[in-house]
């Protein structure tokens, strides 16, 4: 599954999607340390696999969540994506 | 004094299957769907809608799941204990005291239309009351793609009302009113309702009808509904639920603008996620995981 | 020399006249829904307020999202330029502007000169922009300048979970219904806004001296919010912070009438 964490407003497209299906294959989870915003977290979805998602409190605020690892300009450095393994996350923005 | 009007409110109801005689069934289950808006519950018996009410949450979610639950079991003699299984879902189904579990309304919503519309099924695109959803299913209606948004009211009945307000139509008007235009009007340029309504004003002024102006939202609306579309990959067959849904204003735009027709709902279109509720309870009962 | 600065915003249209640096005269009309009209009445207002003619001005600058409905101008600049040059102008040690108005918000970086070196904008949401403040003051049902008093003497905030303002408009009604104080709710909107301006300006960065412009910076409540995310003293200019980009304007017209 892809799951889609973010939103959509009249400043843009604000999502963080995660590939399940390769995120559930990986024990370790080491973005969730990665995160220096520390949004990532791990949960049993609807179908039990143990997979990560953005935590209930940042989704509706993930650009500003997000902000330290995408300053306005100059060199982004996704910290979450560099540490995923399966190569599972992926930003809109 | 003045009478305020509150132009967005629509008919709440209850019904009852006439067809079926409850006690003969062998699984009766039942899912709540607990919105920020409105709140659904629907009784199933085996593999048939038995009941169901559509109604507006209160102020506190446990009275509202409480609510949907008794209306739709007025009349039927039916008590929640001759219910075998309870699912809650929706915004506020941790609130939901009398079910024996909570699923997302994303998996529910999935489960919901792949019954309602049949397994055909692949795209579902959920227009509710504070939040837009996006989802891809495959043929037993398991989730494959999702995409929720509920951070912005723009898309979302909230929104509608809130600018159905503005014009003093009542919001089961909308639709129809802004298909009375005789030439399409390009869409209102903002995205922000906030903004949309400064915008509407102004057109209000500089001439615009009614009609005219409702015709430029709903497509506006339409228009953003595809993004979020764009985004999970469309895939047909193609179906709407929701309160919006009803609404033939921005249904038709959006057709249009996808090129594709949406399937014709046989339900309600706000029962999707209570009808998903009450058939991952029968799972569960099935399962034996209903205690 | 005498130059003018017009800065046509969603709200309001600002005229500002200036002769051998000395700001001549300054006014405001809304802008309604016919910008160029706005623009052309603010100017005859101000010019008749400084009480010379247009033939007197030697150079007219246009700015704001609407700057190109001023037909008369002689040139147009950016409202992120106009915004720092006036800033550094009134404070030389600003290197950090954040400009938030109806309708926008802005953070702004720039060189000892008011030269822009980086910016980031909050715009098309009205979530980090003062219509959020006015949203909330109606379900409040309170004017936009209580507000700030109002928030001031908040003790406690409570979470707002809404980003939205439509969504915050029923989450402060279901607050006043559950009998927490105005103030607090006061407290907690300024508090929800000033957390997204403050992500918006480490974006670009913070370097001291800040500046906060713009309509918001009237709103003493936002203004303590604000400071006390960023944990720092902001600079606002006494008089007018809603003025400061139609004076950078003007001030780019000295520049530009010189070297015409």
């Amino acid at each position: 599954m892809i799951a889609n964490y973010g939103y959509k407003d009249g400043s843009g497209d604000f999502f963080i999607s995660i590939d399940t299906n390769k995120c559930m294959e990986c024990e370790e989870k080491p973005c969730m340390e990665a995160c220096p915003a520390g949004i990532l977290e791990k949960f049993a979805d609807d179908y039990n696999d143990v997979v990560v998602g953005v935590k209930e409190e940042h989704r509706k605020k993930i650009k500003y969540s997000c902000a330290e690892c995408k300053p306005a300009s100059g060199k982004r450095n996704l910290a979450c994506q560099a540490a995923c393994k399966p190569d599972a996350i992926a930003h809109t923005w | 004094m003045v009478e305020v009007k509150e132009f967005w409110r629509w008919k709440e109801y209850n019904w009852k299957n006439p067809d079926i005689q409850w006690k003969d069934a062998a699984v009766i289950t039942a899912g709540v769907d607990v919105g920020s808006v409105s709140s659904q519950a629907v009784v199933m018996c085996d593999n048939e809608i038995y009941a169901f009410a559509n109604m507006r949450t209160g102020s506190d979610s446990p009275n509202g799941a409480l609510n949907a639950m008794k209306w739709a079991l007025e009349d039927t003699g039916m008590t929640l204990d001759d219910i075998h299984c309870k699912v809650g879902t929706g915004y506020g189904r941790v609130n939901v005291p009398f079910a024996d579990r909570a699923i997302t309304e994303i998996a529910c919503h999935a489960k919901g239309a792949n019954y309602m519309y049949g397994p055909t099924v692949r795209t579902i695109m959920d227009m509710g009351g504070q939040d837009c959803k996006a989802i891809r299913c495959d043929e037993k209606g398991k989730v494959v793609s999702f995409l929720m948004n509920d951070k912005c009211a723009a898309g979302t009945g909230r929104g509608m009302e809130s600018f159905a307000s503005l014009l003093g139509v009542s919001i089961e008007e909308v639709g129809e009113l802004s298909l009375q235009v005789e030439e399409e009007p390009p869409p209102v340029s903002n995205t922000c309702v906030v903004f949309a309504k400064t915008e509407a004003t102004g057109l209000l002024r500089s001439g615009w009808s009614t009609e005219k102006v409702l015709a430029a939202y709903c497509s506006a609306m339409a228009h953003r509904v595809v993004s979020l579309l764009e985004r999970i990959g469309m895939e047909e067959d193609f179906a709407i639920t929701g309160g919006i849904a009803k609404n033939v204003g921005v249904v038709s735009r959006l057709e249009k603008e996808l090129g594709v027709k949406a399937l014709k709902p046989r339900y309600d279109t706000q029962i999707a996620g209570a009808m998903g509720a009450a058939l991952f309870a029968k799972a569960l009962v099935e399962k034996g995981e209903n205690r | 020399m005498i130059t003018a600065g017009i800065d046509v915003g969603n709200k309001n249209t600002r005229a500002l006249i200036l002769k051998d640096g000395e700001v001549l005269a300054r006014s405001l009309v809304p802008s309604g829904f016919d910008q160029k009209k706005a623009a052309r009445d603010v100017f005859d207002a101000t010019l008749k307020r400084a009480g010379i003619s247009e033939a007197d001005v030697d150079y007219t600058m246009a700015t704001g999202t609407g700057q190109e409905k001023v037909t008369f101008a002689h040139g147009r600049v950016t409202e992120v330029s106009s915004a720092a040059r006036g800033a550094v102008k009134i404070f030389p040690g600003a290197r950090t502007v954040i400009d938030v108005g109806a309708e926008e918000g802005r953070a702004i970086k720039t060189d000892e000169k008011g030269k822009v070196m980086d910016f980031a904008i909050n715009e098309k949401c009205a979530a980090g922009t003062g219509s959020f403040v006015e949203s909330m003051s109606r379900a409040l049902e309170v004017t936009l300048e209580e507000m700030g008093p109002l928030s001031l003497n908040g003790e406690n905030s409570v979470p707002m979970n809404a980003q939205c303002a439509v969504f915050a408009e029923s989450e402060v009604i279901s607050l006043i219904h559950s009998r927490i104080p105005k103030e607090d709710i006061a407290k907690s909107i300024h508090e929800a806004m000033a957390s997204r301006i403050s992500s918006m300006v480490r974006r670009v960065g913070i370097q001291k001296d800040v500046v906060m412009l713009g309509g918001v910076a009237y709103n003493k409540g936002f203004v303590e919010a604000l400071e006390e995310d960023l944990e720092l003293k902001l600079l606002i200019p006494e008089d007018y912070p809603e003025y400061i980009s139609a004076f950078g304007a003007a001030l780019v017209a000295v520049d530009k009438a010189g070297s015409k």
